[in-house]
C-alpha cells in the first residue's frame, strides 16, 4: 500500500507532529486512588446485592433435614410435637396469614382516611405535626407494642370489647364461627389489632406520597366541574394512583407478616388450629422467638429454620411485588411529565 | 336536582368526617401507648438504682445497668460496622454505577431488605456465625444489628447523593479533581446532613430491635463487656421480665421500655429536625 503513494521524509515528519501535538506538562493525578475507591464502593454494593441471596442459601442449608424428611408435607401438616419429633408448619402459617389479614382489614381503610386528611383536608400548619405524629407510631419499637398489648390492651379488650363482639357476632351464620369461644384477651384478634396499629404509618406514608403525585391540573379540572372533595379523591386521585396504593398496601402487608415481638406477646403461642379468632394461636415469627433458643435436637432446629425460610419467602415475594408496583407508578408518572 | 346535590354533599361530609375519625384513631393509640409508658415507666425511670444496679433475680430489687451498657455496646458495634458499608455501597449506586444492572438490582433488593423481617436476619447471623463458633456472643448481636443498619444507610446515602446537583460535580472535575476526591470533598459535603439523618434513623431503628438479638447476643444476668460472650441488652431483658410472673420484674421492664422509647423518639425527632433545618 505504501508503495502506491510515495511519501517523502519531510511530509511524514509533519504528519507525525500533527498526530502528537506537544503535550503541556501537567501533574498526573493518582489514578490508583480512583481505581481503589471505585472498586471499594463496587465491592460493598455487590455485598448488599448478594445479601438477600446469602440469607436464602443459609436458610435452605439450615433446613435441609426437614426439607428431606417431610418435603412439601411440612406445609400442610398441623403437627407440632417436639417430643415425638413431628413437625408441620400449618398452624404458624395460618396464624401469620390470619393476623396480617385482620391487620390489613383495619389498617387499609384507616390509612386511606389519614392520607386523605393529610393531603386534601388538613390546613397547611397542621400537616407537618400530624404527619410526624403518625410516623412516630412506626418509630415505637415493636416490643413496646407487645408489652403494652399484653398488660394494658388485652385486659381491657377482654372485659369490655370481646364479650360484646362474641354476643353480637357469634349467632351470625358462617361468620359466627370466627367469634365463638371464651374472651381470653390474648389471641389472633388482639394480635391482628395491634399489628394494624403498627402498619398504619407505613401504608399512610406511601399513600400520602402517591396522592401528592397527582397533577394539580387534574384535580382542579374536577373541582371546576363541580365535584365534591370526596368525588375528586374517589374518582380522580384514587384511579390515578391505584398502582401505588396497592404497592403501599403490600408494603404494609410485608411488614405485618414479619412482625415478631408485638405478636409474640399477645397471640398466645398455642400450637392449635382454631376456627375462632378469639382463640390463641401462633405465628411463624413468634414460634421462632419463643422456641428457637430452647430447641433440642437437629430435627427441631431444622423445622424452626424452615419456618424462617417460609416466612422469608412469603415476605420477600410480597415486598418485591410492592416495590414493582411502586416502580410502575413512578415510570408512568415519568412518562407523563 | 336539588336532592342529588344534597345527597352528594351529605356523602362528602360523611366521608370526610370519617377521614377525620381515622386520624383520631391513629393519634388515639399513639397517645395511649406513650401515656401508659410515662405512667408505668415514669416511677422506674426516676429511681437512680435503675441506672447503676444489675438486673436482679426475681423477688429482689435491682436495676438495669448491665442491660443499658450491653445495649449501648451492641448499638455502637452495629452502627460502626453497618455505617461504612452502607455509605460506600450507597456511593456506588449514586456516583459510579448510575445506570448499570448492578445499581438497579441492588436498589431493588436493598428496598426489600429494608422491610425484611428482622427475626430472619437474626436467624441468618445465627446460622452463619453463632452455629459455627458454637456460642452466643456480643459480636454476633452487633453483626445482626449492622445488617439492619446497612439498608437504611444505603437508601438515604443514595437518595441524598442523588440530590447533589451535577453542576457541582462538573465544576470539581473541570478543576482537575479526580473522581474519588470529587466524591469525598464535594458530594459527601453537600449531602452531609442527609447522610447523618440516615445514620441517626438507623440507630433509632436498631435501638428497639429485639428479635435479631434473641438468637445472637442472647442475654446475660451480669455485668459483661466481653463481646465474645453472651451479652445483656435492654430489649431481651424487657422481653424476659415482661413475660415473667414477678411484679418487680414487670416494674423494671416498664422502666426499660420507657427508656428505650424515649431514646428512640428523641433520635427520630433529632433526625427530622436536623434534616428540615437544611431545607
Amino acid at each position: 500500500m505504501s508503495a502506491v503513494i510515495p511519501i517523502n521524509e519531510s511530509t511524514a515528519s509533519i504528519e507525525a507532529a500533527r498526530a502528537t501535538p506537544p503535550q503541556p506538562r501537567r501533574v498526573q493525578p493518582a489514578r490508583w486512588m480512583d481505581f481503589a475507591f471505585e472498586n471499594l464502593t463496587r465491592f460493598f454494593a455487590f455485598l448488599v446485592f448478594s445479601l438477600l441471596a446469602a440469607i436464602l442459601v443459609s436458610l435452605v442449608y439450615g433446613s435441609q433435614l426437614t426439607l428431606e424428611t417431610y418435603g412439601l408435607r411440612f406445609l400442610w401438616s398441623s403437627d407440632w410435637d417436639p417430643v415425638q419429633e413431628k413437625f408441620g408448619a400449618l398452624v404458624p402459617i395460618y396464624g401469620t396469614l390470619m393476623t396480617s389479614l385482620i391487620a390489613m382489614l383495619i389498617a387499609v381503610p384507616v390509612s386511606f382516611g389519614i392520607a386523605l386528611f393529610l393531603t386534601e383536608l388538613s390546613p397547611a400548619w397542621l400537616k407537618r405535626p400530624l404527619g410526624t405524629a403518625i410516623e412516630l407510631l412506626a418509630a415505637i419499637p415493636s416490643i413496646i407494642y407487645g408489652m403494652w398489648g399484653l398488660f394494658v390492651f388485652s385486659p381491657i379488650f377482654q372485659t369490655h370489647v370481646q364479650p360484646l363482639l362474641i354476643q353480637a357476632l357469634s349467632p351470625v351464620p358462617w361468620l359466627g364461627a370466627l367469634f365463638r369461644g371464651p374472651p381470653l384477651g390474648i389471641g389472633m384478634m388482639s394480635a391482628g389489632l395491634i399489628l394494624s396499629i403498627m402498619v398504619i404509618p407505613f401504608i399512610t406514608a406511601v399513600m400520602r406520597d402517591v396522592f401528592e403525585l397527582v397533577p394539580p391540573l387534574l384535580k382542579e379540572s374536577a373541582y371546576g366541574l363541580g365535584s365534591t372533595t370526596w368525588e375528586v379523591v374517589w374518582k380522580i386521585v384514587l384511579p390515578y394512583t391505584k398502582v401505588g396504593v396497592v404497592g403501599g398496601v403490600m408494603l404494609g402487608l410485608g411488614r405485618g407478616l414479619g412482625e415478631t415481638m408485638a405478636v409474640t406477646f399477645v397471640i398466645g403461642n398455642a400450637h392449635q388450629l382454631a376456627a375462632s379468632l378469639m382463640a390463641p394461636g401462633n405465628s411463624i415469627a413468634s414460634a421462632l422467638a419463643n422456641e428457637f433458643t430452647e430447641a433440642v435436637g437437629d430435627l427441631y432446629f431444622s423445622a424452626l429454620i424452615e419456618l424462617g425460610l417460609i416466612l422469608f419467602l412469603i415476605t420477600t415475594i410480597v415486598l418485591a411485588l410492592s416495590k414493582l408496583l411502586l416502580m410502575r407508578l413512578a415510570r408512568q408518572e415519568g412518562g407523563r411529565a | 336536582m336539588n336532592a342529588v346535590y344534597a345527597a352528594r354533599k351529605r356523602t362528602n361530609a360523611l366521608l370526610l368526617a370519617i377521614s377525620g375519625v381515622a386520624v383520631a384513631f391513629g393519634l388515639f393509640w399513639l397517645v395511649w401507648i406513650l401515656g401508659t409508658l410515662l405512667y408505668e415507666g415514669g416511677h422506674a425511670l426516676a429511681r437512680a438504682s435503675l441506672y447503676y444496679q444489675m438486673t436482679p433475680p426475681p423477688g429482689s430489687d435491682g436495676g438495669l445497668a448491665n442491660a443499658i451498657a450491653g445495649s449501648g455496646l451492641l448499638i455502637l458495634v452495629g452502627t460502626l460496622l453497618g455505617t461504612p458499608v452502607g455509605i460506600l455501597a450507597g456511593t456506588y449506586l449514586a456516583e459510579y454505577g448510575r445506570d448499570n444492572w448492578l445499581t438497579s438490582a441492588t436498589r431493588f433488593l436493598n428496598d426489600v431488605l429494608l422491610s425484611a423481617p428482622s427475626i430472619v436476619i437474626g436467624l441468618f447471623v445465627y446460622s452463619v456465625y453463632v452455629a459455627r463458633v458454637r456460642h452466643f456472643s456480643g459480636w454476633a448481636g452487633g453483626c445482626a444489628l449492622a445488617l439492619l443498619v446497612v439498608p437504611v444507610v444505603v437508601r438515604t446515602t443514595d437518595d441524598m447523593l442523588k440530590l447533589v446537583p451535577n453542576s457541582l460535580r462538573e465544576a470539581a472535575v473541570a478543576l482537575g479533581c479526580p473522581t474519588w476526591k470529587m466524591i469525598v470533598m464535594v458530594s459527601y459535603r453537600a449531602a452531609k446532613t442527609g447522610i447523618l439523618t440516615g445514620v441517626l434513623l438507623a440507630v433509632a431503628r436498631i435501638s428497639g430491635e429485639t428479635a435479631p438479638l434473641l438468637f445472637t447476643a442472647l442475654n446475660n444476668q451480669f455485668w459483661s463487656t466481653n463481646m465474645n460472650g453472651p451479652m445483656s441488652n435492654l430489649p431481651t431483658v424487657i422481653f424476659q421480665f415482661a413475660m415473667s410472673p414477678y411484679e418487680d420484674w414487670h416494674r423494671l421492664a416498664w422502666g426499660g421500655a420507657a427508656l428505650i422509647t424515649l431514646a428512640v423518639l428523641t433520635l427520630n425527632i433529632a433526625a427530622r429536625s436536623l434534616f428540615s433545618k437544611k431545607d
